[in-house]
């Protein structure tokens, strides 16, 4: 069975996707013979068309809007945005029609469609295609926001994601397209949109990332372990609906939490997740509850980015501090 | 040296004038001659501007929200209606109830929406068209989504949306022509242009001589109809509308009419608009010259109007009483808030849902 990438993933899950079910169709820019930015659709139109693999005009509200319409006449559209920086002027159709679509009718429509993008910084790309923005997804009622952080992850989530009868905000985290290798079988088997994964099993302090991060997040568990520490590690994944009682389990056995994110603190996913860890009310937390995450500022040109974003040693750091309090 | 690479020209269509006579007797299509027809619109015109009036009497009297009246638009909008077929989809704006009458959707159903209960989107037919869309000109793309669809599976189905004068100045208006034109999608774009983006004239959008050239801009045929003229209207959109079924692709239409009342109920357009230009819009408006025209022929009579005014105030006041029944005797409990946003409910709003319930009558009513 062959070893594939992350993005090699999303790529297999496509595949399955519209092998199995004639009304998933893709459109985006540069999606069809050039396989898009990231090659995440290398080949697809080859195997499929031009009329399942749609190149689309320059318009990002327009891939938004008709992804839409589409979605709520029966289709299951994939929209792809090149980067989550462009994705800005779409949110008006995600957030005003595709996360109300089944509300506003009471049933009568709906919008199974996922728009999927790159997200997070660390390529060296320029301005606008560097961001995090999962937090402003995730506050969008009607949306579900999903995060990959592996290969079988990827594919089992986005397989998940255009199944669904409602839409899904799918950001890959393209600093880690190409990490790992890991062996998926493709099998159709999808993975569930509302259940976190605990990647390492730990007593004395529970890490919480997703996305990119858990590159430097297993790293800062790795060095941990090295001096005695023994590390849990949660890959959210399912950023909304978000999975608590799996993050609040494992915050009650060890008694110490730190958050990572790439994103910009001020009202980030790790603010929502801190504040439920506060609302459970867990009477053997043994520190301060503790958020790693890149600054409230924008996003620095790529020089500067991996100073924005949360290092090894910055989570380390952070671990450190409330390993000390008790 | 210079040569022109491209040259346009944008026709205006006008059949019956403001006076309801023909304006050339020997060019018009046939439709002028099918009384049947006519008679069934013009009866589905004055239901709309009945049904108008009491809208805004229930707002003003406290038993409705804010409401966008339609009226002065009974003509572009019932034409728009009558032209598409069942299995056609409809992608409004907030304020096509003649359109939309024309389709099925019930009068209860667009006072129950205003009335701020969602049950009024949930239209008895057609259970395919779009809801009302305030976002502006947003629709014109989710109809372009629609008619991508029904080429992409292969029907002859059409997509109709609506934008106004002041939603043609919007990106995804210009985005929607610019997708129909790039697919060859089955697509109908009207723009009712019925001058006034609430306090916004016409002239303050942009100095292009009409709005129908923005299609021609992005490679669509497009015209201009006299918006009061249902005999025009409906011979555009039917067109369109064949057109389209046929493959031939996606048209705009703008259709000049006027706003006659305030942008919605909210609004007092004394406060920006000169009376006297109000007036003279009257003497064009749709239904006068439709009835005088048919009664020229001799296929309306002062009797006939008099029944027919009775029997539509009748049923405007039995749709009045639905509503007010309805949100009396069946309001939506707390946990419909809850019940529609997701085909299965995740287990943090079950959660939620399941608090709400504790607190069903919380906030009172107003």
């Amino acid at each position: 069975m062959a070893q594939i990438t992350l993005i090699e993933g999303v790529t297999l899950a496509l595949a399955r996707a519209m092998k199995d079910d004639d009304s998933v169709v893709l459109l985006g820019e540069d999606i069809g013979v050039n396989g898009g930015v990231f090659r995440a659709t290398a080949g697809l139109q080859e195997s499929f068309g031009d009329e399942r693999v749609i190149d689309t005009p320059l318009a990002e509200v327009m891939i938004a809007g008709l992804t839409v319409g589409m979605a709520a006449q029966g289709m299951k559209p994939v929209a792809e945005a090149q980067f989550c920086g462009f994705t800005m002027p779409m949110i008006d159709h995600i957030m005003c029609h595709a996360g109300r679509m089944r509300n506003r009718t009471r049933g009568r429509l709906s919008c199974p469609m996922v728009l999927r993008f790159p997200s997070g910084g660390g390529i060296h790309a320029p301005e606008h295609h560097s961001e995090s923005p999962e937090a402003l997804y995730a506050h969008m009622p009607g949306i579900r926001v999903v995060i990959p952080s592996s290969p079988s992850r990827a594919y089992g989530l986005l397989l998940a994601a255009i199944r669904d009868p409602d839409p899904v905000i799918f950001m890959e985290p393209k600093r880690i397209y190409r990490w790992q290798r890991e062996e998926v079988i493709d099998d159709g088997e999808e993975l569930p949109l509302d259940v976190c994964f605990t990647l390492r099993d730990g007593q004395d302090l529970t890490l919480v990332t997703w996305g990119a991060m858990i590159k430097e997040t297993m790293q800062a568990a790795d060095e941990l372990e090295k001096k005695g520490v023994s590390v849990e590690v949660i890959d959210v994944a399912t950023i909304s609906p978000l999975d608590m009682d799996t993050i609040i389990e494992s915050v009650e056995r060890t008694g110490r939490c730190v958050i990572v994110q790439e994103a910009p603190r001020h009202c980030g996913v790790a603010s929502e997740i801190a504040a439920n860890l506060a609302d459970a009310g867990i009477f053997n937390l043994l520190a301060p509850v503790k958020r790693v995450c890149g600054y409230d500022t924008v996003m620095p040109l790529y020089r500067n980015e991996m100073k924005y974003m949360p290092s090894v040693r910055r989570i380390v750091d952070a671990a450190n501090q409330i390993l000390e309090v008790s | 040296m210079a040569r022109t690479v491209a040259a346009f020209k944008v026709d205006y269509f006008q059949f019956l004038g403001p006076d309801g006579a023909l304006i050339d007797s020997q060019h018009v299509p046939a439709l002028a001659r099918d009384f049947e027809r006519l008679t069934e619109l013009y009866t589905l015109m004055t239901l709309t501007r009945v049904f108008d009036k009491k809208a805004i009497a229930l707002q003003r009297t406290g038993k409705l929200g804010t409401y966008a009246s339609s009226l002065g638009h009974e003509a572009a909008h019932v034409a728009i209606g009558a032209a598409m077929a069942e299995e056609d989809c409809f992608a409004p704006m907030y304020r096509e109830y003649g359109a939309q009458f024309y389709r099925g959707v019930k009068m209860s159903e667009v006072l129950l929406y205003w009335g701020g209960d969602e049950r009024g989107n949930d239209f008895s037919a057609p259970r395919h068209d779009f809801a009302w869309c305030v976002p502006i000109a947003t629709q014109c793309l989710h109809a372009a989504g629609a008619a991508m669809a029904y080429k992409l599976r292969g029907e002859a189905r059409v997509a109709v949306s609506v934008v106004g004068d002041g939603g043609s100045s919007k990106g995804d208006f210009l985005e929607a022509i610019n997708a129909a034109s790039a697919w060859k999608l089955p697509l109908v774009l009207v723009i009712v242009n019925n001058q006034w983006a609430i306090s916004v004239p016409r002239s303050k959008q942009n100095t292009a001589s009409t709005l129908a050239q923005k299609g021609i801009a992005g490679g669509l045929p497009s015209i201009q109809v006299d918006g009061n003229d249902l005999i025009a209207c409906l011979w555009a959109m039917d067109k369109a509308v064949k057109a389209a079924r046929e493959g031939k692709g996606a048209f705009v239409i703008e259709m000049m009419t006027y706003r006659l009342g305030d942008h919605t109920t909210a609004d007092d357009a004394r406060r920006y608009r000169p009376q006297d230009e109000v007036d003279e819009a009257w003497a064009r408006e749709p239904l006068v010259r439709l009835r005088k025209y048919l009664i020229s022929e001799g296929a309306w009579d002062e009797q006939r109007e008099e029944e027919l005014l009775s029997e539509c105030a009748e049923f405007v006041q039995e749709a009045a009483d639905e509503y007010t029944n309805k949100v009396a005797d069946d309001p939506q409990p707390v946990t419909a808030m809850f019940d529609y946003m997701f085909a299965e409910l995740p287990h943090d709003l079950a959660e939620q849902r399941e608090y709400a319930e504790k607190f069903p009558e919380d906030g009172g009513h107003h």
